[in-house]
């Protein structure tokens, strides 16, 4: 028994951790047992009384420079994937904001990127994959092939299974390389607008200062670009700062995260700005800090993201910001995003409109807030991202998932509801 | 010009610290041969080599107690390897070996006699080559003989010795030979044992000693450090002394 937590460092929980062994198959899994990846899920979606570690099981099996097909074991990394291809001319059609977490864990959470708009989520990527189930079987699913269990585990959170083996098409790029221009909004309705007008953009994703009210609530910069053309495939290793120790907990206050906002803002002077950015600091610009995650101190944090249908995103959005420009707690940086299409996965998060996410740092307060909040989610037809999610009643999530039903019985069908769980599966009655 | 690929042979490539000794060199650029008796073992740890590092993997079979095999094994190569490491070791229960031949035997010719039948024959073709380098993974154990291992200890001691005379007649062909005593190790041979977690290192650091040590010509390397301390110490306790303590 050790204390387990995700990247949020809230809550802190006793767990039994065991290496995933690809020779056990069955005996892998014990009563309430959750597949563990690299732990960087925000809550407890990846906390259990036992976890299956599969960080070990990270072989290279296969890749084809020519088609850029690549097969590889279930817990090898994003950044791995990346070193290994992309100087090859090769590069993932979805990636989320950080490279650190598994392709396993990027399918369970079906995650997302700045592109999903044009391309979809991962699972897009994914030609198939193979599970282990507790009973031992052993499936390859994919969009042709045990149709249900795909749609079921892209987004399923680890609950059907422990994913092993898996096969992704990449993209071809011809750069290392992103062509990015910034553009300054005063506020939330024309950082809508320029979302509307940059919509065929591949690449596009809002920062917004969360603490701006009146007719300066929303504003931000809209960062939309592309790869280059330039055949400049070099990696460049940036050095990483490191973050040694918890920050005490009242660095984190409204003046400073308003001084932040405020600086963030006004870093970019002119309305437009176009500049040349290396994908690192274009996609994953917090894995240049290691352990960002200590800078809300001890007690951890926690995301909050949510996405509305396009028709009611303004109106939700705007009274989201000003609750919260009200409370005065915020984030560092909120994130704001559209999104295309909702897929057939039975627990994706995306759906065609806009969504919202912030960090707040666990305090007294905080959860009634996020309740409040998601009351204006539900009104709007709205749901909450489960990879980022600790604290969501088993109602707010209900109405937001229409396929849980689907999902249920999926579970049900392969017996899996007493052996694979979470603290967030049983929290919410998964 | 294109320079010729280079390539490591490495004997022992499914031991805990030939993979982590794989994964040092080819990240160093060097292409591997991974010689195991079970080439099925490793065709996954040789794909993930291979394709990380953009270099050549090719898993060998050759059991290093079939001593008629290896001349052929070795003509077999299409490229002749620049070096050899030889991470082969056979850890038997003293207990037992103690009062069984065969278990007596296996020990010596896996840590001993095997390795000495396949570097004969790699010796002289560096030899004739004029260049490579040949490194010999022993073991503190070989340096004292003590009560509880010494079957072991023996066969790695004569190793020891054996990489030494080697070490003399090659250095005059510009053929480097270096002798490695790992103290305690975590892998595979030792997972049953209860090790003293403070001095027992991970395969990886073994193979990132191996490599600096290699590339500057040392003779013998300690590893961890402390063990040539500590060895030293252990090397110069009086044999009336020694024999009566529990080591």
């Amino acid at each position: 028994m050790s204390s387990l937590k995700s990247w949020g460092n809230y809550p802190s929980v006793k767990s039994k951790a065991k290496w995933f062994d690809v020779e056990q198959k069955e005996h892998n899994f014990d009563k309430n047992t959750i597949p563990y990846g690299n732990g960087r899920s925000y809550g407890d979606s990846c906390l259990s009384d036992h976890i299956i570690q599969l960080k070990r099981h990270n072989h290279f099996l296969a890749f084809d420079e020519n088609t850029g097909i690549l097969k590889v074991q279930a817990g090898v990394l994003l950044k791995e994937v990346i070193d290994v291809c992309l100087p090859k001319g090769w590069f993932l059609k979805i990636v989320p904001g950080t490279k650190l977490i598994t392709v396993a864990g990027a399918i369970a959470s079906d995650i997302h990127g700045k592109n999903h708009h044009i391309d979809g989520c991962f699972s897009e990527s994914v030609n198939y994959f193979n599970i282990l189930l507790p009973n031992g079987d052993l499936k390859k699913c994919s969009s042709t092939d045990n149709t249900q269990l795909f749609h079921a585990s892209c987004g399923g959170m680890g609950l059907t299974g422990v994913i092993t083996e898996v096969e992704l098409s990449l993209k071809k790029v011809q750069s290392a390389n992103i062509q990015q221009t910034t553009i300054k909004s005063r506020n939330l309705k024309e950082t809508f607008a320029i979302f509307e007008k940059i919509k065929s953009e591949r690449y596009s994703v809002a920062w917004i200062d969360c603490l701006s009210k009146g007719d300066k609530l929303g504003r931000s910069h809209v960062i939309y670009g592309d790869f280059m053309q330039d055949g400049d495939l070099a990696q460049k290793q940036k050095s990483r700062i490191n973050i040694p120790f918890y920050f005490p907990s009242w660095t984190l206050n409204k003046l400073t995260i308003k001084l932040f906002n405020w600086f963030y803002y006004h870093k970019a002077f002119t309305k437009n700005k176009q500049a040349k950015a290396n994908y690192d600091s274009f996609f994953f610009p917090l894995d240049a800090i290691k352990n960002w995650n200590r800078i809300y101190g001890k007690r951890g944090f926690t995301q909050y993201q949510f996405i509305l249908p396009l028709e009611s995103s303004f109106e939700g959005i705007s009274q989201i910001l000003t609750q919260i420009a009200d409370s005065g707690k915020g984030s560092f940086l909120a994130v704001l995003k559209l999104y295309g299409q909702a897929n057939k996965n039975f627990l994706s998060f995306p759906m065609e409109g806009y969504s919202l996410a912030l960090d707040f740092k666990i305090e007294k307060g905080i959860f009634e807030l996020l309740d409040n909040l998601d009351k204006v989610v539900v009104q709007h037809g709205g749901r909450v991202y489960l990879s980022k999610d600790v604290r969501v009643t088993k109602e707010v999530f209900e109405k937001g998932y229409p396929m849980l039903p689907d999902f249920k019985k999926l579970r049900n069908k392969f017996d899996l509801k007493d052996t694979l769980n979470s603290l967030q599966s049983r929290r919410l009655d998964i | 010009m294109i320079s010729k690929p280079k390539y490591l042979l490495i004997v022992g490539g499914n031991s805990d610290i030939g993979k982590a000794l794989a994964s040092t060199y080819a990240q160093a650029g060097y292409n591997l041969y991974l010689a195991c008796r079970n080439t099925s073992s490793i065709a996954t740890f040789s794909s993930d080599i291979s394709l990380r590092n953009n270099v050549s993997v090719e898993a060998l079979q050759l059991d290093v107690l079939d001593f008629d095999s290896h001349s052929s094994f070795y003509q077999n190569l299409e490229v002749k390897p620049e070096g050899i490491i030889t991470c082969v070791g056979y850890l038997d229960d003293q207990l037992v070996s103690q009062d069984s031949w065969s278990e007596s035997l296996k020990s010596i010719q896996t840590n001993f006699t095997g390795l000495v039948s396949l570097m004969n024959i790699v010796a002289s073709d560096f030899e004739k080559r004029k260049s490579g380098f040949i490194v010999g993974i022993s073991s503190v154990a070989g340096d004292r003989g003590r009560a509880s291992n010494y079957i072991y200890g023996s066969a790695k001691s004569a190793f020891s010795t054996y990489l030494s005379g080697l070490r003399n007649r090659l250095s005059q062909s510009n053929v480097h030979v270096m002798t490695v005593k790992p103290g305690f190790v975590f892998t595979k041979m030792t997972a049953h044992l209860p090790l003293p977690k403070l001095l027992t290192a991970q395969p990886k650091d073994i193979a990132n000693d191996l490599f600096t040590a290699q590339k500057k010509q040392k003779n013998t390397l300690y590893t961890k450090w402390f063990w040539k301390t500590i060895m030293l110490i252990i090397k110069y306790i009086p044999e009336g002394v020694f024999k009566k303590l529990k080591l």
